[in-house]
């Protein structure tokens, strides 16, 4: 222990660099090492033959390196990704070889689709072992190949500083992604002469940062300043640019609505004047029906997902459109962009709006706000305020705003009151919306919420989980219950995959295939593990239930049955335009 | 409208990218007509060289796709007039009907091929050209009886290239990006807007 904190007092310090002399460490202590002078505190993961050693050496680093044990490595993953989305870092997953390996890749997936940085660690077998269909060998780089920005096998253990600080950079720099790097059992074994760790910042196939083509600033700036009826769409690249200010002050100068992708959600407080809400299927209706006669669409840090867009031949025709991208790959995919600006938006962004004219677009701006006065009395007021006695999800999620006045992390789950989550729930602050948006993984709230209040300790955490996905991870309550961490679990029980019954009974005819699902007592569920709970039905019951959740010291769970069969609205249709969206 | 497109990607030697580069098109269910590794005219860098047949917007995206990855230097693609190409083809056919049947001489001439090796119970001829060459001198051979045939990946050298030495030089450079793909989108999009 004494020649580590040595060794790693040496390391931090710069100046001393070239004098530090070479220490043997073992790869598994190479790699522990890697991730503390990367600034890593907490890891998420599962042990398991081939990453033994790791775990050995992680015996002696326990006083560094918070090592969270949970219930399943796709758990472990999906912390691993909740902790990344609220600290802005990057979340650190460890695992074996074989099943626990295999057992990451819906989370990578997840992660690759959300742009979510991560490094994974897995055990591999022997390096003389590979290929020899070994006990729990399985092919890690290939099965991970199409779900990681970066992976690598490492089977000698001198490799291990470089590949390491390659593997985060890579997963933190230009778009975000995960990297995943297998570590032969002989690696992890193997001494070695450590001379010390050394960041990073520059691989020379790699280019996480386009340069910033001012001519395509200049131009868009000019369709902007020209715009009559423009029209802003945010996605998680203003969070993960670190840009929200510099989005604020863009948009404002100019006087531009702004419609947010899921992702984008929370990088523009609620209740900005500016904010006129979500994109897509189940968004709200003005942007989605204005997106077709908006003149200018600026499109910033989103990569125009079939959800937001639905059918692409129908979509802002009639508009110029600018893309705002760090990933030139995203430009013309799916939506041509009449001038691409590349690059960090942290960087394009305040140079646009040095370049745009003070707006202030009044009467555009009515538009939006004529139709949220359509959408509150046709969706939104019944939602919020129902007029039958079961609760809906709307009304659940706006209490919930109530008593944390839009301060709390929201973290959802898949389906419908991830839909109602999203457009009804409140936020103050960036970094606060936890989903999976691009893969819509059902399972991925309980453990990401617990990833989620790690990387945001001080703050209130509720992950809310439909009836259908909890049981899907509810394997992670038993890791709740160890640490004790503080989440609040809202089940939003309603007694069917709601989602997909609410698709069978708008476009199948009511064949109800396979939607009922059964649901165990979660509040004794909760009990056996050791975590108070509570289940309401009644909507007198609401506030204090929720109230006594959010005050409860430690993890609670609170079940509210809503509606069997209520349906989110507005709607567009699959395979319709955004203009034909549906409010009822 | 489709066409074939040939695709050069110079790349770091590392185990592992055929499969991540091969996949950007499987994933797309983009037959792959050819695929050849090879090492380049720069030490330490490797070349892809892959042909497509598709349209060119589709080529153009899959191009960005492979340059986003990380041990991928640079992309081009060419369609088939900006590129010198050839294949390389072996043909091993009885020699007693060979030489009953057809002037072995007259077969060398008329397609350009050689005889790599005669023996008494065959020979092996071998072709380098253009798919067409190499695909008639199949029809020929047909009726003598072709026991074996192989044609190797096509391998092109871009007319216009002035090699690679000099953009690793600025690939090696800390500075930001210069040859992203994004200087050849700019001057497209250039001329899209000039118009």
């Amino acid at each position: 222990m004494n020649t580590v904190s040595e060794k790693k007092s040496k390391v931090d310090d710069k100046k001393n660099q070239d004098k530090v002399h070479t220490k043997e460490l073992s790869g598994a202590e190479a790699v522990l090492e890697a991730c503390i002078a990367e600034g890593v505190e907490t890891i998420f993961g599962y042990p398991g033959g081939a990453i033994m050693p790791i775990y050995d050496a992680l015996y002696d680093y326990n006083d560094r390196l918070e090592h969270i044990l949970v219930r399943h490595e796709q758990g472990g993953i999906h912390a691993g990704q909740g902790f990344a989305r609220t600290s802005g870092k990057t979340g650190v997953v460890f695992a074996t070889s074989g099943p626990g390996a295999t057992n990451l890749v819906t989370g990578l997936a997840d992660a690759m689709i959300d742009s979510t940085s991560l490094v994974c660690i897995t055990g591999q077998v022997f390096a003389h072992l590979l290929g020899t269909d070994a006990f729990q060998e399985t092919d890690v780089i290939n099965i991970t190949t199409p779900v990681t920005k970066w992976n690598y096998q490492i089977t000698d253990a001198i490799e291990i500083p470089e590949v390491m600080a390659k593997a985060f950079y890579i997963a933190k720099s230009g778009r975000p992604g995960p990297v995943l790097i297998d570590i032969t059992k002989n690696a992890q074994l193997q001494k070695f002469n450590y001379s010390g760790y050394i960041p990073c910042n520059h691989i020379r196939s790699y280019r996480p940062k386009p340069i910033v083509r001012k001519e395509y600033v200049g131009a868009a700036a000019a369709l902007i300043n020209e715009a009559q009826r423009p029209l802003v769409l945010f996605g998680q690249g203003v969070i993960l640019g670190k840009a929200e200010e510099e989005f604020k002050a863009f948009i404002e100068k100019g006087g531009l609505p702004a419609a947010w992708t899921i992702l984008g959600l929370s990088a523009l407080p609620t209740d900005h004047p500016l904010n006129v809400g979500m994109l897509g299927m189940h968004g709200n209706y003005g942007p989605n029906v204005l997106t077709n006669e908006c003149d200018v669409l600026i499109a910033v840090g989103m990569r125009f997902d079939d959800r937001v867009t639905g059918r692409l031949d129908r979509y802002a025709k009639q508009a110029k459109v600018i893309h705002l991208d760090i990933d030139p790959a995203e430009v013309d995919k799916n939506v041509k962009a009449d001038v691409p600006v590349w690059g960090d938006c942290k960087e394009t962004l305040p140079m646009l709006t040095s370049l745009i004219k003070q707006h202030k677009h009044e009467s555009w701006l009515q538009k939006f706000k004529d139709c949220t006065a359509k959408e509150v009395e046709a969706v939104i007021e019944e939602e919020l305020h129902p007029s039958t006695e079961i609760m809906t999800m709307g009304e659940v999620i706006d209490q919930l705003n109530h008593l944390t006045k839009g301060d709390a992390i929201i973290v959802t789950d898949v389906g419908q009151h991830q839909m109602v989550a999203c457009r009804y729930a409140q936020f103050n602050q960036s970094k606060s919306n936890v989903t999976s948006g691009g893969l819509g993984t059902m399972g991925f709230a309980l453990p990401a919420a617990i990833g989620a209040k790690y990387g945001a300790k001080d703050r209130t955490v509720v992950a809310i989980i439909g009836d259908g996905g909890i049981q899907m991870t509810i394997q992670e309550l038993g890791t709740i219950m160890q640490i004790k961490v503080n989440v609040k679990i809202l089940i939003l029980n309603n007694q069917f995959l709601g989602m997909v019954r609410q698709w069978q009974q708008l476009f199948h005819e009511k064949r109800y295939s396979f939607v009922d699902i059964a649901s165990p007592d979660y509040v004794t569920v909760a009990k056996g593990y050791g975590i108070e709970g509570n289940s309401i039905k009644q909507r007198t019951e609401l506030k204090d239930a929720l109230q006594k959740m959010l005050e409860h010291n430690g993890p609670y769970l609170l079940e509210v049955f809503v509606g069997k069969e209520n349906n989110v609205f507005p709607m567009v249709p699959q395979g319709c335009g955004v203009s034909e969206i549906r409010l009822k | 409208m489709k066409q074939e497109y040939t695709i050069t990607i110079y790349t770091e030697n590392q185990v592992g990218l055929l499969t991540r580069i091969a996949i950007i098109f499987s994933r797309r269910k983009i037959n792959v007509e050819s695929l050849n590794t090879s090492p380049s005219e720069v030490d330490g860098i490797h070349r892809f060289t892959i042909v497509i047949n598709v349209a060119e917007d589709v080529v153009r995206k899959l191009v960005r796709q492979i340059e986003k990855q990380v041990d991928v230097l640079k992309v081009y693609f060419n369609t088939n007039d900006e590129i010198i190409w050839q294949e390389l083809a072996l043909y091993k056919v009885p020699t007693d009907t060979i030489a009953e049947k057809a002037k072995v001489e007259r077969l060398l001439r008329a397609y350009g091929a050689r005889a790599v090796v005669i023996r008494k119970d065959y020979t092996i001829f071998e072709t380098t050209g253009q798919r067409e060459e190499t695909d008639t001198l199949i029809q020929v051979l047909a009726p003598f009886g072709l026991i074996e045939f192989v044609r190797s990946a096509r391998v092109a050298i871009i007319k216009d290239s002035k090699g690679f030495h000099e953009k690793l030089k600025e690939f090696e450079e800390t500075a930001p990006a210069k040859h992203m793909l994004v200087e050849e989108i700019t001057a497209e999009k250039a001329a899209e807007m000039d118009q």
